[in-house]
């Protein structure tokens, strides 16, 4: 009589398995488009990104007087602001970025104008990365902005950060390619997906014909994605919906994925960011490889690039919107 | 006397193993084993286990198979390093991958889908000599070979997804991984890429034969086990000596729906409903990116989409001149 026992609590058992996976109920629901669509947005209230304390600005300064690139040496970027403002605004920076390294992260104490250390030479090529966006890219940042600490969060090295795939570099010649999937990896959401769909999508700037796959005719044609490259995009949107914490419907409406007309004005604005990375990593992280040490690069040899979830953390608006570059003349539009 | 209100098995019959009609000689003329009785598979099935008949199609059928299984879980355990824990662990992510889509129909090298074109080879021609053995042994017991043309759907199916597109394609890269979740992502970006296969008509008649299958599999065990105690496990006599279980089952469709199938013609909707299934998927499969390359855009043209209000993107940026610098 002990069997059917012994049944009952394996089955148990494996439910509790099974189960032990899933997120608990209740979940939010928010109705997003028309009735009938499945145009919504599910979220877990309880797996809410919880966001540090933002750094508080600095009091502001007067914009009048000298200008720092007038009275300082080697102010490359941000001359046009008054000494009192440019003062202010690396004190910002320091706290977005290197709040426990200090000025010195970057600057050579007895010489605040050499560019002996790599960081500064990085830092300069970001200043001017964030006022490209700032004066560029107002169809995705909007009127938000960019700062350093939007992708920094405190830290000198973006949380979120990728490198060229490189781990099939040495693997058997004979058996087990995995042509560059088939891992729970995390850039997709841990689906089998290819895992690196940021070297071929997120790096030729002004291009985004690759990640379009879908037809716009419905007669075949020559030279149609093919399902190999679908997987990538499949990649890259399953790493824009992993990024941003959102469904597929924040943009889509998923009778047709490629469809403008029923898709949400999200779509254009991630479109616009879509280009927005590609542009950051061909002109300002990718070339950067020469500037980086060794131990800053990836296992390919690349330097740190940025995707989607470098600025937006898991949040559909970077920081919930936070409007930190509106108090700093640096990272406005000019 | 044994019950059948009951939705589990109740019965097992338990008399002398019975070992089979005689054979006709043959190099595999044989049937292997002492047959054994199992209370635990009596529960869902005969008790009954063996004697096994394997003959020369089924030995060879599980040889390729065997090939099949193992070229395809060596390379999953090479692309782990041959780490054993990992194997298990990673197993529903792990698959061999179809040669990359430069290769077109070429043979390439192993490891560049050289494996995958070879692991397929035999895992066909297991499934071939698997068909063949069906409907030899059902020609050998004198019983018709519908069980064998069943079959023989699925394998279009699964020929049309593994070969057949692929050579109208052009490219053993359109076809499908061996992997769990690989091959379902497959399915997904296979569908994302010809514009929703939920337009594709032969895909919808699939999945009504599909449910359609899963329906008349309930309605017909369910009318056959609440007729029984009026004779109803007697239903293929019945087809033409219609007794009292099969009219209450008749009445009683006719009172719920207004129309019944008969001991026989039921046995025939099931049978057409599951092979029909993978026949027309297997259609629709064929037809995408061969014919149709947007089933969107088609189920547009064809009036099947219904018209949506505008959900307010403004258009494709990339045809309005908007430049994203």
């Amino acid at each position: 009589m002990n069997s059917p026992l012994n049944l009952k609590m394996i089955l148990g058992l494996l439910a509790a398995v099974v189960i032990g996976g899933c997120e608990r109920p209740p979940m939010e629901t928010q109705q997003t488009g028309y009735r009938g669509t499945g145009m919504d947005q599910i979220t877990n209230p309880r797996l809410a990104v919880e966001l540090p304390a933002i750094p508080e600005a600095p009091p502001p300064m007067s914009q009048e007087g000298p200008r720092a690139g007038d009275l300082l040496e080697n102010v490359q970027v941000l001359g046009d602001l008054s000494i009192t403002e440019f003062t202010r605004t690396m004190t910002a920076i320091t706290a977005w970025v290197s709040p426990e390294e200090g000025c010195n992260y970057c600057h050579v104490p007895t010489d605040l104008a050499s560019d002996e250390l790599y960081t500064k030479v990085v830092s300069r090529r970001m200043l001017q990365m964030t006022r490209d966006l700032a004066n560029n890219y107002g169809n995705h940042v909007g009127q938000t902005g960019v700062t350093c600490y939007t992708c920094h969060r405190g830290q000198p090295v973006p949380a979120a950060i990728w490198f060229a795939d490189n781990s099939e570099a040495g693997a058997s010649a004979f058996a087990g390619n995995r042509n560059g999937q088939n891992l729970p990896a995390e850039s997709v959401a841990y689906a089998a997906l290819p895992s690196d769909p940021f070297s071929t999508l997120l790096t030729a700037a002004g291009d985004t014909d690759p990640i379009r796959v879908l037809s716009t005719d419905y007669t075949p044609s020559d030279g149609g994605a093919t399902i190999q490259s679908t997987e990538k995009t499949y990649g890259l949107m399953m790493h824009m919906s992993q990024a941003l914490g959102v469904n597929c419907t924040f943009c889509h409406q998923t009778a047709s994925f490629g469809d403008w007309k029923d898709s949400t004005p999200q779509r254009t604005t991630a479109y616009h960011g879509i280009g927005m990375v590609q542009h950051l990593n061909q002109e300002y992280l990718d070339p950067l490889v020469s500037v980086f040490p060794a131990n800053r690069l990836g296992s390919a040899g690349d330097a740190p690039k940025v995707n989607c979830e470098t600025c937006h953390g898991g949040l559909n608006k970077p920081l919930n919107g936070a409007q930190m570059a509106g108090e700093f003349p640096a990272f406005q539009a000019q | 006397m044994a019950t059948y209100q009951n939705i589990f098995t109740q019965v097992q019959i338990r008399g002398p193993a019975h070992h089979g009609t005689p054979l006709k000689g043959g190099m595999w003329g044989t049937r292997s084993g002492t047959p054994v009785m199992s209370y635990w598979l009596g529960k869902i099935g005969d008790a009954q286990v063996g004697p096994i008949y394997l003959g020369g199609l089924g030995v060879a059928s599980l040889i390729c198979g065997f090939i099949a299984i193992e070229i395809i879980g060596l390379n999953m355990w090479a692309s782990v390093g041959w780490d054993p824990v990992q194997f298990v662990r990673l197993l529903p992510w792990l698959a061999l991958e179809p040669p990359s889509p430069e290769y077109g129909l070429s043979i390439p090298p192993l490891n560049e889908g050289g494996w995958w074109l070879m692991a397929g080879f035999f895992l066909t021609a297991s499934i071939l000599l698997w068909w063949a053995r069906m409907y030899r042994r059902a020609r050998a017991l004198g019983m018709g070979t519908h069980v064998a043309w069943a079959f023989a759907a699925a394998i279009w199916l699964y020929l049309v997804l593994g070969f057949i597109r692929p050579l109208l394609m052009g490219s053993w890269g359109e076809a499908v991984p061996f992997g769990i979740f690989p091959h379902l992502d497959w399915t997904a970006a296979f569908s994302i890429r010809y514009g929703n296969l939920f337009y594709n008509p032969f895909h919808m008649l699939s999945i009504a034969f599909l449910y359609g299958s899963a329906l008349l599999f309930a309605m017909h065990g369910a009318t056959i086990l609440a007729t029984d105690r009026f004779g109803s496990h007697r239903e293929v006599e019945q087809i033409v000596d219609r007794g009292t279980a099969a009219e209450r089952g008749a009445l009683f469709w006719r009172w719920t729906m207004g129309f019944n199938a008969t001991m026989e013609s039921i046995h025939r909707w099931a049978w057409w409903f599951a092979v029909l299934c993978p026949l027309t998927g297997g259609i629709g499969i064929l037809i995408t990116g061969t014919v149709v390359d947007n089933w969107y855009l088609w189920g547009l043209d064809h009036g099947l989409v219904p018209p949506y209000p505008d959900s307010g993107a403004g258009g494709d940026p990339a045809l309005m001149g908007a430049v994203s610098k």
